[in-house]
């Protein structure tokens, strides 16, 4: 057992999958330069000494590196590709959206894409171009599978069920989650840091996790906005209110099973998103939520979620785009009191 | 009919020292792709066949040089218009057919259609069809190769059109500086849907595209079956002996419209009458009786047998099962496999 940062994990879990298996490689900018900075975010660190020829430095060609991992996987190799920020991912929305998701099903089950694609997202002082949640344009997508990570623990465990799986898996992280050292250092961290045991484990990708339990009220969060959950459920506590907190972690498919034994307990549910509240992954999971549970709701279901705007640079406007614990708990308060 | 060039395949024919059977095998291969396009064409405009299509007569000569280069665990990946690039592969009528009509027997059961015929085991990634989206997954499939260090190549078929897509540069590049064994083939038929390549690059060659990212660019009389046949022979060996990608520009045109009921009224008369005497399906027999490899009636009999396969599958074909609703909801994600320890 070590104590190790969300970044750490991952690229441990990396480390291990490549030892494990032979076809498993990574592909990416930035990634594994020798003198480097191991990806945008510490992930990749120094795997290139133990891994040089399955560290694939790539062009800034995020198509086509997207491209590439997509064929490679068509013909049994398992790709972990990295897009250093999420929002590049529109430059491979055909690749992935095209290609790598409908693979599978116009090929009538005949070829598969078991490619991972990993991706940072959230709000961190740059600017509205390096900081959009984009978990919301994957989720509606069929055949891919949608996964988010919180802690070092899941996001180990996560990656290496998603590096495993058949299908091809869009796996989300944070900038302010990851724990990145030195000059990769964020400003405004979270420590996301986990007890990792030394034996091999994995992660389901398709299941939810309870990381707090209560009675009067179900909150849905996942990444950033799941840290701030808890603090405001624990603030919450103090006067007197037993909210109950739940990792979502799968985006899709969501574990209704999980988020609705929840919901018949509390009749509550809020769902706290860092991402632009129209058409966001909240819009989904509350639909989806009263479609399921309707019976079992003594309140609309409430979502809270970042403004309807690109994401801000002015720290202080960031601040009051993306929800705050403070917004967080007068949501769950109007949500009890209704 | 265009005598020069039948003189030029002579030649070809002559110095090439092939077997009468290999030669014999390519016109028939190319003859059954031009009966299926016109069958196909037929059963389209009469209403009994589902969906659009984009049909490949007149680049036949491409499709068959390219893929009689090649071992069936040699892949090749294709585009909106890849029924010639199938069965130059090898897929069977019958399974191309079926996939044409939606039923169950179809290469993809029925759930990819015209566009997106392929089969893994005879070396075909079901076809994309978006554009050059295929330009850098074939560029994956050579990476793979490499990494297992197998002897396989990925020749990649694309059009005129491709080679202004972002996925067309990016592709080619990174295969490039990784010296993948991929052959990138532009099927240069002067139009991408209706408009001119001419009026979309300032370049009059497009194989001058692959110079820019340091890959060799080639151009190929792509209605000459041997010339084709040949330059993909040497491009094989480049890629197997780890020198890299290779382009080649594969000159042609269609004799059919780019799609549905496409009358080609953008295509000039003179240019028209100029490809249609090197139509391959004419030059190529012409040249083989020529050079008195075969007789008129050998060419015939090989014609009147394709006929008839043709006819038989399409029947076939018509009488193959329909998906069932069941099916509407298969296949979408691999089932789960077993843990791997």
């Amino acid at each position: 057992m070590k104590r190790l940062s969300l970044a750490e994990a991952l690229r441990e879990g990396i480390t291990e999958e490549m030892e494990r298996d032979d076809s498993v490689f990574c592909i990416g900018e930035d990634i594994g330069i020798t003198g480097g900075f191991g990806g945008a975010f510490t992930v990749t660190l120094d795997l290139e000494k133990k891994f040089r020829d399955r560290m694939l430095d790539t062009p800034i060609s995020e198509l086509g590196f997207t491209g590439i991992a997509v064929g490679a996987a068509i013909m049994g190799m398992r790709p972990i590709a990295d897009m250093q920020y999420s929002d590049f991912l529109f430059l491979a929305m055909d690749q992935l959206v095209n290609t790598a998701a409908k693979m599978r099903y116009m090929s009538g089950g005949t070829v598969s894409v078991p490619m991972v694609m990993r991706a940072p997202v959230g709000a961190t002082g740059r600017g509205s171009q390096h900081a959009q949640n984009m978990e919301r344009y994957f989720i509606g997508v069929p055949g891919l599978k949608v996964v988010a990570v919180s802690n070092a623990y899941d996001a180990k465990g996560i990656l290496k069920a998603a590096v495993r799986n058949d299908n091809p898996v869009m796996m989300f992280e944070h900038k302010l989650l990851y724990g990145s050292k030195g000059a990769r250092a964020e400003i405004g961290a979270i420590d996301s840091s986990s007890d990792i045991p030394d034996e091999d484990y994995t992660v389901p990708l398709d299941k939810a996790a309870v990381c707090r339990e209560g009675t009067d009220c179900t909150v849905l969060g996942w990444l950033l906005m799941l840290h701030r959950s808890k603090a405001a459920a624990a603030a919450l506590e103090s006067k007197g209110k037993s909210v109950e907190v739940i990792d979502v972690r799968s985006l899709s498919p969501f574990d209704y099973e999980t988020i609705g034994k929840s919901i018949e307990k509390t009749g509550r549910a809020v769902i706290v998103e860092e991402g632009a509240k129209t058409g966001g992954v909240g819009a989904e999971l509350a639909a989806g939520i009263t479609e399921r549970f309707a019976g079992d709701l003594m309140a609309p279901v409430m979502r809270i979620a970042s403004a309807d705007v690109p994401p801000p640079f002015s720290p202080i406007l960031e601040d009051a785009y993306r929800p705050e614990v403070d917004r967080i708990i007068e949501g769950i308060e109007e949500t009890l009191e209704f | 009919m265009n005598q020069e060039l039948i003189k030029k395949i002579q030649v070809r024919i002559e110095k090439g020292g092939y077997e009468k059977a290999f030669l014999l095998d390519l016109f028939e291969r190319m003859f059954l792709i031009r009966e299926f396009e016109e069958q196909v064409k037929f059963l389209f405009l009469e209403g009994s066949m589902p969906g659009t299509i984009h049909q490949c007569q007149g680049q036949e000569a491409s499709a068959v040089g390219v893929c009689s280069a090649l071992r069936t665990e040699d892949f090749i990946t294709s585009t909106h218009r890849p029924h010639g690039h199938a069965l130059a592969k090898g897929l069977s009528p019958d399974e191309m057919l079926g996939e044409l009509y939606g039923r169950t027997s179809g290469c993809c059961k029925g759930k990819g259609g015209s566009m997106h015929v392929g089969n893994m085991d005879k070396g075909m990634l079901p076809a994309i069809a978006i554009v050059g989206g295929n330009i850098p997954v074939a560029a994956g499939m050579a990476l793979a190769f490499k990494l297992k260090k197998t002897d396989q190549v990925v020749a990649c078929f694309f059009g005129d059109g491709a080679t202004g897509e972002g996925a067309f540069h990016e592709g080619i590049n990174m295969a490039a500086i990784w010296d993948l064994p991929v052959i990138y083939l532009c099927e240069n038929n002067l139009y991408g849907a209706s408009t001119a390549a001419k009026d979309t690059m300032r370049l009059d060659r497009i194989a001058d595209r692959a110079l820019g990212c340091g890959l060799p660019g080639k151009q190929v009389d792509g209605n000459d079956v041997l010339e084709v046949y040949e330059n993909t022979v040497e491009a094989v060996k480049r890629c197997q002996a780890g020198e890299g990608p290779i382009f080649l520009e594969l000159l042609t045109y269609r004799i059919t419209g780019h799609s549905r009921r496409d009358p080609c009224h953008y295509q000039p008369d003179d240019e028209k009458k100029a490809w249609f005497d090197k139509d391959p399906i004419l030059v190529f027999p012409a040249a083989l009786i020529a050079s008195g490899v075969c007789t008129q009636q050998e060419i015939d009999e090989l014609r009147t047998g394709v006929e008839q396969q043709i006819e038989a599958a399409v029947g076939r074909a018509q009488q193959e099962p329909e998906p069932t609703l069941d099916d509407l909801t298969t296949d979408v994600f691999c089932a789960p496999a077993a843990s791997v320890s």
